[in-house]
């Protein structure tokens, strides 16, 4: 493992592998026919099995996104080793991989466990793997690393005997900077860390955002929780929820629909309640273990007194530099972003020999570690400037240079119709189709983030894109609705749909008048989003229907 | 109403069987309650002491209302038995135990090597709970264990 990162103890490991057991022994029994398929399913998916529609997907959980070099080598392996030589970055910060064999699936847990991973509630009505900032520990805005406290709900949360039967899954994500990089507000509880005017670290809790096909921003219910009373108090957010939220309708069951119909207030009053009494509880783990996990998240000896400046001598390295890395907080340093976005490519795909790559980059020049990041693509978060050219020409060699960081060929997709049972459109082709059709006027359109979901659910994120595209089924075919205005971040909004559907070639015509409506209105300095909420909708809508 | 298939109490188990809450309200003899997932655990606390069985029904297993009912009657003193009934499956039963149900009567009795495996599955909990077990946590922080 990589030694700046958290490490498991005897406790944690003894936890992971006696889940390996326990799988091996519901496989066995499923296997046997001891157990129907009816009553296998909802001990599979809390191990992040699903039965898709070709083959079962496996969902391994990526704790806040972060991997050392060791886990991601073992991540290459495992695609060579049990599927199809590669596998899926997700939304959430996790790999899939879809070709999996049911019996084979318990030896993977054990392969996972010894590198310190696991599929552990990566799916079922409990608390999932819980998100955070990419560039948390790197960047140069951030009150403190979120991931201390990100690993305090991952133990917490852990075959937690209340809340494995939720009336629907339950999302939590962890920032500690203003801006928002992990889409904090549309989360069940996003949770903010950071200082009050005494200079005090404290929580910040946003409960009830969610995308789906009711999108809600999550309302602020608690300003400053000490961190002393952090778990109690997400223990009450979930008692009230799992107590009271709906069971009648899986479409009404999150936790949004609750707040939404109680109202934030009275939401509120009953939390502020179940919190009064859980504070008699004892329950919270002592700041103590908050301290021990912290120190496990260490800052990386950073060298001092190191060049600066990154040489730009080659265009195609400086075009690079300028799209796909951000500021770090440390000199000399900088935290750069591998896009597994190629033009015409799968977004967030990545075959076994580029996931080892990746792991060796990582622990030759980013202190042994990477991110997975919400938009589907890869972080070296610690890379020392002088040493970047370098890097960047491995990557380049490899087809990981492309250097298309939240622009429009950044493209946030989801499997689609092309794997998932749930669909209703394929995503993956109309990616392709819109980032070939759009990759030679991609630099002078700028920031666009686009994302697809191939069905209401919204795993590709398409009501928080500046463009959105919806699939839907239609008579039977495959129909696209395009959304404008989406936005994650400290300015949260959601996009508003254009009109009419498209079919396939119509929603890459559409998206390309989308951008040509933006190229030729925009004022200096603004992006798609800032010219779209200028302008407003209309505008768009005569060029797409007039 | 099926048997009590495993039971962790030495106590004589109460022959009445369980009303509903509504009807509890009304017959102030009453020593033995079944509560449904919609019902409030709180609404028993005034009662309590004089209270020797809690039933809570599972109606099916996906509705985990019941979890909650039993650690709200746990952690406001509640000492008397306190009983799974419904759609009670292997893999839950673990889960139960740990939010303080004392005993269990599957609709369709479990396989009893199985449930022994499931009840001892996990050598260590993350959380405290009404079962009394030491989390990993405290066991980190216990300071005799260290030196």
């Amino acid at each position: 493992m990589g030694d700046l990162m958290y490490q498991y103890d005897q406790y944690d490991q003894a936890m992971v592998d006696a889940r390996v057991e326990e799988f091996r022994d519901q496989v066995a029994r499923r296997i046997a026919g001891h157990l129907t398929e009816d009553q296998f399913k909802p001990l599979r998916l809390m191990n992040g099995l699903y039965l898709q529609l070709h083959a079962y997907m496996l969902r391994v959980a990526v704790p806040y996104g972060t991997l050392s070099g060791a886990q991601m080598h073992a991540l290459g392996d495992i695609a060579d080793t049990y599927d199809r030589g590669y596998g899926h970055f997700t939304t959430r910060q996790n790999i899939q991989y879809n070709w999996i064999k049911l019996d084979e699936a318990p030896d993977i847990l054990a392969d996972l466990a010894k590198v310190e991973m696991h599929a552990i509630q990566t799916s079922g009505n409990c608390i999932r793997n819980t998100s955070s900032d990419q560039y948390a520990g790197a960047a140069a805005d951030e009150v403190t690393d979120p991931r201390p406290y990100a690993e305090l709900i991952r133990q917490w949360s852990t075959f937690h005997p209340e809340f494995s039967f939720l009336p629907r899954k339950f999302k939590i994500a962890v920032i500690a900077s203003e801006t928002d990089r992990a889409a904090m507000r549309l989360h069940d509880i996003g949770i903010r860390i950071l200082r009050n005017d005494a200079g005090e670290l404290g929580a910040a809790f946003y409960v009830g955002g969610g995308m789906g096909r009711t999108p809600m921003i999550g309302p602020l219910i608690n300003p400053f929780v000490p961190l002393d009373q952090f778990i109690t108090y997400a223990e009450a957010c979930l008692r009230v929820y799992n107590r009271h939220g709906r069971r009648d309708n899986k479409y009404k069951a999150r936790i949004k629909i609750l707040v939404h119909e109680l109202g934030k207030e009275e939401y509120t009053r009953q939390v502020e309640a179940e919190f009064s009494h859980l504070l008699s509880q004892n329950i919270e783990p002592p700041l103590a273990e908050l301290e021990r996990i912290k120190a496990q998240f260490a800052d990386p000896r950073f060298e001092a007194g190191i060049a600066d400046e990154v040489d730009r001598s080659d265009p195609d390295f400086a075009l690079w530099t300028d799209n796909n890395c951000v500021l770090h907080k440390a000199p000399g340093y900088i935290a750069a972003t591998i896009s597994l976005k190629p033009i015409g490519g799968i977004p967030g795909d990545a075959s076994a020999d580029q996931m080892r790559l990746m792991a060796r980059l990582a622990t030759q020049y980013s202190f042994d570690e990477l991110r997975i990041t919400h938009a589907q693509n890869i972080v070296l978060p610690h890379i020392r400037k002088d040493q970047l050219y370098a890097l960047w020409q491995q990557l380049d060699e490899a087809g990981l240079g492309t250097a298309n960081l939240d622009l429009v060929g950044d493209i946030i997709a989801c499997p689609g119709l092309d794997y998932c049972s749930l669909a209703n459109a394929r995503s993956i082709p109309v990616a392709q189709k819109i980032g070939q059709r759009l990759a030679a006027k991609e630099q002078e359109i700028g920031e666009l983030k686009l994302k697809i979901s191939g069905c209401i659910n919204a795993c590709g994120h398409h009501h928080a894109g500046h463009i959105g595209i919806l699939g839907v089924d239609r008579k039977g075919t495959e129909n696209y609705q395009l959304l404008l205005g989406g936005c994650e971040g400290a300015d949260t909004s959601l996009g508003q749909i254009t009109g009419p559907g498209f079919d396939e070639d119509g929603i890459v015509n559409a998206v390309e008048k989308a951008t040509e409506v933006y190229l030729g209105a925009r004022d200096p300095g603004e992006r798609f989003l800032d010219t779209y909420r200028r302008i407003g909708m209309a505008p768009f809508k005569e060029a797409l229907y007039g | 109403m099926a048997d009590v298939q495993f039971r962790f109490r030495d106590d004589e188990p109460v022959g009445d069987p369980g009303v509903t809450v509504d009807a509890f309200g009304e017959q102030s003899n009453a020593a033995a309650v079944r509560l449904e997932p919609g019902d409030e655990a709180r609404d028993l606390l005034p009662h309590i002491e004089r209270i020797g069985l809690i039933e809570i029904n599972f109606p099916t297993f996906g509705d985990g209302r019941g979890y909650t009912a039993a650690r709200v009657l746990r952690e406001a003193g509640y000492t008397g038995e306190l009983r799974a009934v419904g759609e009670v499956l292997v893999d839950q039963v673990g889960f139960m135990r740990r939010c303080g149900f004392d005993a269990f009567a599957p609709e369709v009795p479990l396989d009893p090597a199985d449930a022994q495996a499931a009840f001892d599955r996990f050598p260590e909990v993350y959380q405290p709970t009404p079962d009394g077990r030491a989390p990993i946590w405290a066991k980190r922080h216990d300071s005799t264990k260290h030196g």
